[in-house]
């Protein structure tokens, strides 16, 4: 998204909705908290349409209707009908599980925008595999039916070791299926992804490949696609500008209530997010401390503190920083600047040893009550 | 012969003529955001933020109306300004962005 909209602005202009946690895939770069299992309790459809209603008179107006699967909400057309009502942009987040005909002529009905459509790969074999159901051929069939319903399409696709040499066939089936817009979005690693992280690391000359094959796709169908590439940041020297900055432009509510500054928050420790059933969404983004625990610059220390470049990159990612190094006030161990940039050198090195580590973990019930203490501070 | 200062037709806006007739993709809409105190283009997760002349340009592109009668109106509404030589530029720049297609 464009800087210049998002960047000068002191209000939410995003507000992430993940209207629950409940997801029919099991991919394993789920960005749900590992320990979902303990949080089953969601809002209602009340308390969704105030938390609507509160982040519109604050300035937000873009609206992702995200999870889990937000297609499990029964409730799902009349939160559409109310964001439509209010002027929302409004974006809907899915795998496609679950979107019939019937479904997209109501929320066609509803006044939905676009609809953000995830594919795992290009291939059954794979798709199938990483979010462990038989999918490919109902997302295909998706991606179809939403062009016949002239909705615009996001197609997603997460990139990681096992589909990165895929991306020839990724950048065909966007082009045959027509979508508007792709992002290819190398893995962050969070929760899920974070647990798997050693399977899933590319090696530097897949994402050279890779991003070149997209460069030249790119330059060959102009603007008929807009791809988006979100880098793979344990690649990079310096910090990806992580939501531009805590508490800038982006608040997120979790599908039990809980406000954050950035989907990834709650794995913070020290730190209490209010939620929107306790509090008005006004008092949490002003007010709140979680809100302005790492706003602004005031909270950093060096190297950033004195960084020419913090006014780019805002220290980067404070769930990053906790995960790497301990320290969610520390830099971002990505920047080579950083005192723990070792970490995340150690990680590129310790792919090269995944076939000993342990298998790849899907995002099951099991695996989320087995493995929520091992995620390093998820609550 | 006299070249009227005018209506030079500049090399450097080939999409647009007089006669063509711009229109914005479904996808994008326009709309006063009272929090920002401007118009905003807002489309799948992102959103631009108008000046006050973009604003005028794009509410005026409805599908229908040329470029010329675009330029006639705005100049009727903002009297005594040469308004030509911008309405192409923003045309064009916004064709390269995807945001202004040419009506076929």
């Amino acid at each position: 998204m464009p800087a210049d909209g998002f960047k000068s602005a002191s209000k939410p202009l995003w507000l992430l909705a993940e209207l629950t946690y409940r997801c029919p895939l099991h991919c394993v770069y789920c960005s749900n908290p590992v320990d979902y299992t303990r949080h089953r309790s969601e809002l209602s459809t009340d308390s969704w349409m105030r938390v609507f209603r509160e982040a519109r008179a604050l300035g937000a107006v873009q609206l992702g209707l995200s999870g889990g699967e937000p297609l499990l909400r029964p409730d799902l057309e009349e939160l559409v009908t109310e964001a439509h009502r209010l002027k929302f942009y409004s974006n809907l987040i899915t795998s496609g599980v679950g979107l019939d005909e019937e479904r997209l002529t109501r929320l066609k009905a509803a006044g939905l925008d676009h609809v953000q459509l995830s594919f795992q790969d290009s291939t059954r074999e794979l798709n199938d595999f990483l979010n462990h159901t038989r999918t490919f051929d109902l997302k295909l069939r998706v991606a179809l039916a939403l062009k016949r319903h002239g909705y615009p399409v996001v197609l997603n696709v997460v990139l990681h070791r096992y589909n990165l040499d895929h991306i020839d066939t990724i950048l065909e089936m966007a082009e045959r299926l027509e979508v508007e817009y792709l992002e290819l979005a190398n893995t962050q690693y969070y929760g899920w992804a974070f647990l798997n992280r050693t399977h899933l690391i590319p090696a530097r000359d897949q994402l050279v490949r890779a991003e070149a094959a997209t460069q030249r796709f790119r330059e060959r169908v102009g603007n008929r696609i807009k791809v988006y590439w979100v880098v793979s940041d344990y690649y990079e020297e310096r910090p990806k500008p992580c939501m531009n900055g805590w508490g800038s432009v982006f608040i997120a509510v979790t599908a039990d209530g809980l406000a954050l500054p950035c989907h990834q928050a709650r794995s913070l420790p020290g730190l209490v997010f209010p939620n929107v059933q306790d509090y008005p969404l006004e008092w949490i983004w002003n007010e709140s401390p979680a809100f302005n625990r790492f706003r602004g610059f005031d909270w950093m220390r060096e190297p950033c503190v004195s960084c020419p470049e913090r006014f780019k990159d805002y220290g980067g990612c404070r769930c990053q920083a906790h995960l790497l190094s301990g320290d969610a006030a520390a830099a971002d161990p990505v920047c080579s600047l950083s005192p723990h940039h070792g970490r995340v050198l150690e990680a590129l090195r310790s792919k090269e040893t995944s076939d000993t580590a342990r298998a790849l973990l899907f995002r099951t019930d099991e695996n989320s009550r087995k493995y929520a203490k091992d995620s390093n501070g998820e609550r | 012969m006299d070249k009227s200062p005018e209506i030079p037709e500049s090399p450097k806006n080939p999409m647009f003529a007089p006669e063509s007739v711009p229109l914005i993709p479904p996808r994008y809409r326009l709309q006063w955001e009272e929090a920002q105190q401007s118009h905003v283009l807002l489309y799948p997760e992102g959103m631009i933020k108008l000046s006050q002349t973009a604003a005028e340009i794009l509410k005026r592109i409805d599908g229908r109306c040329s470029v010329g009668e675009l330029v006639a109106d705005l100049e009727r509404a903002f009297p005594g300004a040469d308004l030509r030589g911008d309405v192409l530029e923003f045309l064009e720049a916004g064709h390269a962005s995807g945001w202004i297609q040419v009506r076929v």
